[in-house]
C-alpha cells in the first residue's frame, strides 16, 4: 500500500513540476510590488532583462542588495523606447546561488527565459561559469561588481560596470603606503575565496614595489574567531590589515581588531561598503578605511529615492538587511540597469545580437559616475571613493577620491 | 525455473531496447536544443550527479560501510582533470598569479597532435578523466588504511574530516603553481552535447551494474547484511571493504572530473560537505542499495531545483502568485521538507532496495490484480 | 611568554564554548550513538533567537526566550526525526540527522533572508573590556570558561545523583536492559536532548557576545569542533568532553598564533583521525563491547 502511495505522490510531484516548468517561463518577478509599477500599459510589449544573481549561499546577501538596485531602477523606469516602440522592461531574476556549479543551469535557464541582455554576477567565479553558457548563446552580460579580470578577458559576450582588482588593489596599497604612511601591512584572506585572494596579490606586488613589506595570512572559512590573527598582526608590528574579505567577516574583524586594541588602520575593499559592516564599527574604539565605487550622498536625489521606496517596501528592507542605508553594490545595480536600457535604446532591437553590437558604444552618466568600456569590456574607471566609518553614529563618511598613483 | 530465465532474458532485451531508445532521444534533443538550453544542461549535471550518486550507493548502499568523503574524492578527479587538460596557451592566463604553473602540458592537446583534432581532443579528455579517478582511488586505497576499520559513524566523521582536510590542501597557497590555489581553473575543453555524457556516464554505470551483480558484489552486500556472518562465511572483510571504498572512489574521481567539465570553472569551495550531504540524500530518496533509484532521484533532483521550482523562488508557481510567501529561499525549505518526509516516512525512498525493470512493473500489476480478485472473492476488503 | 598570553586567554575561552556544545554531543551520543548533526544548527538557532530577542525585548526576558525556544527546538527535533526511527539501523538515524540539519539551515535562511545578523545589543557587562596579563579583551573571555566549569559541576551532580540521571546512566549503559529495568526511555531521552539544548544556548550567548555575527552556518564549524572534541575526550563522557574542548581551543589558537592558519580546521580533523585509529575510546571513554 505504502508503495502505490509513495508511487502516486511521486507521479503527482512529476506533474506538478511539469506544469510548473511551463507556468515558470512566463513568471514575471519584476519589483516585489510588481503591481504599482506596471499599471495598465499591458498593451506594450514586454523586453527582458536577465539577472544573474545569488540570492542564496556565502554571497546571496551581496547579490540581493545588488538585485535592490536593479529592482529600484525598474521602479523608477519601467519603460524603455526601442526603435520608436515603447516596451515595457521586465526583470527576470535567477538565483545562482553563488556556486560556480549552479552557474552553467542558472545562466542556461535565463537564456531560455528569452532575455536580451543580462546583469550580473555579484562575485566573479560564478560570472566566469556563467559567462560560457552567455558566450555559447550570443547573449551579452554586463558584469556589475565582479572584480576578476578574467571575467571579460576570457569571454566575448561579457563588459562589465566596475573597476578591476588590480586597480583596486593598487589603489589601497598606494594609499597606505604614501597617504597613512605605513611601511608594513598585514593581509588577511579566506582560504578558497578568489576574490579575496586576487585582490590581496594586486596590493602586496604595489605594496612591495612601493618599497613596503607584506606579511599575508589565510584563514579558513567560517572562521568567527579572529582575535589571533589581530594578535599576529600586531606582533609583526604592522600599521594596517588589509582584508578584502565578505561582510559577515568584516564585522567580526573590526570586532576582534576593537577588543584587541590594534591601533592601525583597518584596510576594507568593496565589500565592505555595507550597513551591516559599518553598523557593527559603530561605538567602536577603531579606524577604518576602504575603497568603493559609489558614495552615499554622492547623488541626493538617488539616494532619497530609493531609501523611500525601501521603507515603503517590508521585503526591500529585509533585503537590505532592516535598515534602508544605501551599499554600493545597490547603487551598481541601479547603474547596471540603466546602461542596459542604453544598449537596448542603442541597439534598436530586442535582439541580444543587436544589444551585443551596440554595448561598447554606449557611454552613460551613472550614479557611481561615467561608465564607457574600453576594447576589452572593461569600465574605463581610473579612480576610487575612498571612505571611512564614522564609529560615533555608525556611517560611512567620504574621505577622497583616489587614483593609483 | 524455466520461467524465470525467459524473464531474465526478456528483460535484458527490453532494457537494451530501452537504452537505444533514450540514445535515439538523446541524438534528437541534442540536434534540435542548442548547447546552451537548459534542457541540456540540466541532463548534463544530473547524469554526473548519477555517477556520483551511484559509485556513493556502492559504498553506503551495497557495502554498507557509512563513508561522507564523496566530496573530497570528487575534488581531486576535478583537479586532477583540468590540471592535466587546460590547454597550454591559456595557462598564463589561468595561473596568473603563478606565473603560468608548473605543468606546461595538456593531454588533449598532446593526443591531438598525431590523433587528428576530434578524435585526439576526445582521447585526451578521457584520459585525463581516467587519471582522475585512479588519483582518486589511490587516495582512497591509502585514507582506507586507516580510517576503514573504524565503524558506522565513526567512519563517516573520518572520511568527512579527509575532504575537509583535501580542501585546505589544494586550496594552499604553497601549492599554488599546481593548484591555482584559491583561484579559479578554467578553459579546459569539454563536450559540447549532452549525448556525449550519458554515454560515457552509461558506460560507467554499466560497470558499477556488472560489478555489483559479480561475486565481488555478493561479497559486498553479505558484508552491508552481517559482518560476521560475512567473515563466517570466508569473506575477506578487510579487502573487500578496501575494494568497494577504493572502487567507489575510483568513480567519484571521474564524476568529479566530469562535474569540472560542466561546471566550466573549478574552484575547491564547491566541494564541500553539503555536497556530500546532498549526494547522500539523494541516494537516500531514490532508495539505498538500489542504483535505478538513485538515477532517476538524481535527474528528478536536479530537474526540479534547477529548473522546475524555480518558480517557488520568484513570487509565482503553478500560476499561484504570492510574493509574499514565494520570496527566494523557499524553494530550498520546500526542498528540505519533502527530503525530511521521505526519510521520516518513506524511509526505503523511491525504489527500496529494488531495481526498476519491466518484469517488475508487470508482476506489481499482476499481483495487484490478484489481489483485487481474491478480496473481491473473499467478500472482506483488501487490508494490507 | 608574554607575547602567548593573549593567544591562551583566548584558546580557554574558546576551549569554554567547545565545551558546552560538546556536552551535548556526548550526551546524545552516550545513549542514542546517534552523531547528532544538528546539535550545531540548534546552537545557531539560539544564536539568531538571541539577535532578535535582544533587540525587542529587555535582557530579563530576552535570555529566558533563548533558552526556552532553544529547549523547545532540542526536545521537538527528538520528538519528530529521531523518535519514529527508534527501531531502524543507526544510518537512518544519522541520515535523518543530516536532513534536520539540512532543513533548519534553508529555514533560517528563508526566514532571516540570509544575511548574516550582527549582535547590535550585547548583553552588557559581560561584553565590556577588561585587562588581564597585560592583553585586553572582553569580560566574557574570562566568564565562559568559569561559567562552563559551573554548568558542569552542576550537570555531573544531576546525572550522580538525581533519578533521571541514574535513567540517563542507565540507558547509556545498556538501552535494552535499561528499558527492560523499567526506565522511561523516552522521557530520559528527552531530558537529554534538553540539557544539550540548554547547554547549546548558554553557548551561544556567550560565543555570540564574542563574536557578534550570526550567519545561517555560523553553528556547523563549532559545531563539528565541538564533536571532534567529544570524540577525543572520550565520546559519553562529561569531563572527557570537557577536557577535549580545552585542549582542541588551546592548540587551535597555538596553531593560529605559530602562522599555520591555513591548517588550523584540517588539524582539528588529523587530530580526530588520529585518535579515532590509535584510542577510538579517547581520554577518559570507556571500553564499549560491541553489541551483535
Amino acid at each position: 500500500m505504502k508503495k502505490i502511495i509513495a508511487l502516486a505522490l511521486a507521479l503527482i510531484m512529476v506533474f506538478a513540476l511539469c506544469a510548473c516548468g511551463e507556468s515558470a517561463v512566463p513568471a514575471a518577478s519584476s519589483a516585489p510590488q510588481g503591481e504599482t509599477a506596471a499599471p495598465a500599459e499591458g498593451a506594450n510589449p514586454v523586453v527582458k532583462i536577465g539577472v544573474f544573481e545569488p540570492q542564496t549561499g556565502d554571497n546571496g546577501a551581496g547579490g540581493k542588495q545588488e538585485i535592490l538596485g536593479m529592482q529600484y531602477a525598474n521602479y523608477v523606469q519601467p519603460t524603455v523606447e526601442i526603435g520608436g516602440q515603447t516596451y515595457d522592461v521586465q526583470l527576470e531574476i535567477v538565483d545562482n546561488r553563488t556556486t560556480a556549479e549552479n552557474g552553467p543551469s542558472a545562466a542556461a535557464e535565463l537564456v531560455n527565459r528569452d532575455v536580451s541582455v543580462v546583469l550580473g554576477s555579484y562575485g566573479s567565479g560564478v560570472s566566469m561559469a556563467g559567462g560560457q553558457v552567455f558566450s555559447e548563446a550570443g547573449v551579452p552580460a554586463i558584469g556589475v561588481t565582479c572584480t576578476n579580470p578574467q571575467v571579460t578577458s576570457d569571454c566575448d559576450v561579457y563588459y562589465r560596470i566596475c573597476f578591476l582588482d588590480p586597480f583596486q588593489g593598487t589603489v589601497l596599497a598606494n594609499y597606505a603606503y604614501k597617504v597613512l604612511g605605513v611601511e608594513k601591512a598585514y593581509t588577511l584572506a579566506m582560504l578558497g575565496s578568489d576574490y579575496d585572494q586576487g585582490l590581496i596579490y594586486y596590493f602586496s606586488e604595489a605594496f612591495k614595489a612601493l618599497g613596503g613589506e607584506v606579511v599575508s595570512e589565510d584563514f579558513p572559512e567560517a572562521t568567527a574567531n579572529f582575535v589571533s590573527y589581530i594578535n599576529n598582526a600586531k606582533s609583526a608590528g604592522a600599521g594596517v590589515i588589509f582584508a578584502p574579505v565578505s561582510t559577515n567577516y568584516a564585522q567580526l574583524i573590526i570586532e576582534a581588531a576593537s577588543a584587541q586594541g590594534f591601533e592601525g588602520e583597518l584596510l576594507g575593499s568593496d565589500t565592505w561598503d555595507n550597513n551591516m559592516v559599518v553598523e557593527s564599527a559603530k561605538g567602536k574604539d577603531v579606524s577604518i578605511k576602504i575603497t568603493t565605487f559609489y558614495q552615499e550622498g554622492g547623488n541626493p536625489e538617488f539616494d532619497a529615492g530609493i531609501k523611500a521606496w525601501m521603507n515603503e517596501n517590508a521585503d526591500a528592507m529585509t533585503n537590505n538587511g532592516g535598515n534602508d542605508m544605501v551599499s554600493a553594490v545597490t547603487a551598481m545595480g541601479y547603474d547596471a540597469y540603466f546602461v542596459a536600457l542604453e544598449a537596448l535604446k542603442a541597439a534598436g532591437s530586442t535582439d541580444p545580437a543587436a544589444v551585443l553590437a551596440a554595448l561598447p558604444g554606449v557611454s552613460y552618466e551613472g550614479v557611481s559616475g561615467l561608465i564607457e568600456f574600453d576594447e576589452i569590456g572593461d569600465a574605463k574607471r581610473d579612480q576610487a571613493y575612498i571612505k571611512t566609518a564614522n564609529t560615533e553614529e555608525g556611517v560611512w563618511e567620504f574621505v577622497t577620491v583616489q587614483g593609483v598613483d | 525455473m524455466k520461467t524465470e530465465k525467459s524473464e531474465k532474458r526478456r528483460d535484458t532485451i527490453v532494457a537494451i531496447v530501452l537504452l537505444m531508445l533514450l540514445l535515439i532521444v538523446m541524438t534528437i534533443i541534442d540536434s534540435v536544443l542548442p548547447s546552451y538550453h537548459i534542457v541540456i544542461k540540466v541532463i548534463k549535471k544530473a547524469a554526473v550527479y548519477s555517477l556520483v550518486a551511484v559509485s556513493m550507493n556502492l559504498l553506503n548502499g551495497f557495502t554498507g560501510l557509512f563513508s561522507l568523503g564523496q566530496a573530497g574524492f570528487m575534488l581531486l578527479g576535478a583537479y586532477a582533470y583540468a590540471i592535466l587538460s587546460i590547454p597550454v596557451d591559456k595557462r598564463p592566463g589561468v595561473y596568473q598569479y603563478f606565473d603560468g604553473g608548473i605543468v606546461q602540458f595538456s593531454f588533449p592537446e598532446f593526443f591531438a597532435g598525431f590523433l587528428g583534432d576530434t578524435v585526439g581532443t576526445t582521447v585526451g579528455i578521457l584520459v585525463a578523466l581516467l587519471i582522475g579517478g585512479l588519483l582518486a582511488a589511490l587516495v582512497a586505497y591509502l585514507i582506507g588504511l586507516p580510517v576503514l576499520r573504524l565503524k558506522s559513524d565513526y567512519l563517516a566523521i573520518a572520511t568527512l574530516g579527509f575532504a575537509e582536510i583535501l580542501r585546505a590542501f589544494f586550496q594552499w597557497k604553497n601549492l599554488g603553481p599546481l593548484t591555482n590555489g584559491s583561484n579559479l581553473l578554467k578553459s579546459y575543453p569539454d563536450f559540447e552535447n549532452a549525448t556525449s555524457y550519458i554515454i560515457l556516464i552509461g558506460i560507467f554505470i554499466a560497470v558499477i551494474v556488472l560489478l555489483v551483480n559479480s561475486t565481488y558484489g555478493r561479497a559486498f552486500k553479505a558484508i552491508r547484511d552481517d559482518e560476521v556472518a560475512a567473515e563466517a562465511m570466508g569473506i575477506n572483510l578487510a579487502k573487500h571493504k578496501r575494494m568497494a571504498f577504493v572502487i567507489s572512489s575510483f568513480f567519484a574521481g571521474i564524476g568529479g572530473g566530469m562535474l569540472a567539465m560542466y561546471m566550466g570553472t573549478l574552484q575547491a569551495l564547491s566541494f564541500k560537505s553539503t555536497m556530500t550531504y546532498e549526494i547522500l540524500l539523494v541516494v537516500v530518496i531514490g532508495g539505498i542499495g538500489s542504483i535505478t533509484g538513485s538515477v532517476i532521484t538524481s535527474f528528478l533532483y536536479i530537474a526540479s531545483l534547477e529548473w522546475l521550482l524555480r518558480g517557488l523562488d520568484s513570487g509565482k508557481f503553478l500560476g499561484i502568485s504570492a510574493p509574499g510567501i514565494f520570496k527566494n529561499g523557499f524553494r530550498m525549505a520546500v526542498v528540505s521538507v519533502i527530503i525530511m518526509v521521505i526519510v521520516l516516512f518513506f524511509r526505503k525512498g523511491i525504489m527500496g532496495d529494488k531495481e526498476f525493470s519491466v518484469s517488475g512493473i508487470i508482476n506489481f500489476f499482476k499481483k495487484r490484480k490478484l489481489r483485487k480478485k481474491t478480496a473481491a472473492a473473499g467478500g472482506d476488503g483488501g487490508n494490507e | 611568554m608574554q607575547a602567548l598570553i593573549p593567544y591562551i586567554i583566548n584558546g580557554i575561552s574558546a576551549g569554554g564554548q567547545y565545551a558546552l556544545i560538546a556536552i551535548g554531543y556526548t550526551l546524545v551520543y552516550g545513549i542514542l550513538r546517534l552523531i547528532n548533526f544538528a546539535h550545531g544548527d540548534v546552537f545557531m538557532v539560539a544564536g539568531l533567537v538571541m539577535v532578535y530577542a535582544t533587540t525587542s525585548m529587555p535582557l530579563y526576558l530576552s535570555i529566558p526566550l533563548v533558552l526556552i525556544v532553544t529547549v523547545v527546538l532540542g526536545f521537538s527535533i527528538e520528538r519528530v526525526a529521531y523518535k519514529p526511527l527508534r527501531s531502524a539501523p543507526r544510518m537512518s538515524l544519522m541520515i535523518s540527522a543530516i536532513g534536520v540539519s539540512y532543513l533548519i539551515q534553508n529555514l533560517a535562511f528563508y526566514l532571516t533572508g540570509g544575511l548574516a545578523q550582527p549582535v547590535t545589543k550585547p548583553i552588557p557587562w559581560i561584553s565590556d573590556m577588561i585587562t588581564i596579563f597585560g592583553a585586553s579583551t572582553k569580560r566574557v573571555t574570562v566568564v565562559t570558561p568559569v561559567l562552563t566549569l559551573l554548568l558542569v559541576v552542576v550537570l555531573v551532580y544531576l546525572i550522580k545523583k538525581t533519578k533521571i540521571g541514574m535513567g540517563m546512566r542507565a540507558a547509556a549503559k545498556d538501552f535494552e536492559t535499561a528499558q527492560l529495568m523499567g526506565v522511561k526511555i523516552n522521557s530520559v531521552i528527552s531530558f537529554t536532548f534538553v540539557v544539550g539544548s540548554f547547554l547549546a544556548a548558554v553557548g551561544a550567548i556567550l560565543y555570540f557576545t564574542n563574536y557578534p555575527s550570526v550567519g545561517i552556518t555560523s553553528g556547523s564549524l563549532p559545531g563539528l569542533r565541538a564533536f571532534v572534541a567529544a570524540v577525543f575526550g572520550g565520546i559519553g563522557s562529561i569531563p572527557g568532553a570537557v577536557v577535549g574542548a580545552f585542549i582542541i581551543g588551546l592548540c587551535e589558537e597555538l596553531i593560529k598564533g605559530l602562522g599555520y592558519s591555513t591548517f588550523s580546521d584540517a588539524f582539528t580533523f588529523a587530530l580526530l583521525i588520529i585518535v579515532l585509529c590509535v584510542k577510538p575510546t579517547g581520554i577518559f571513554g570507556e571500553k564499549v563491547t560491541d553489541k551483535v
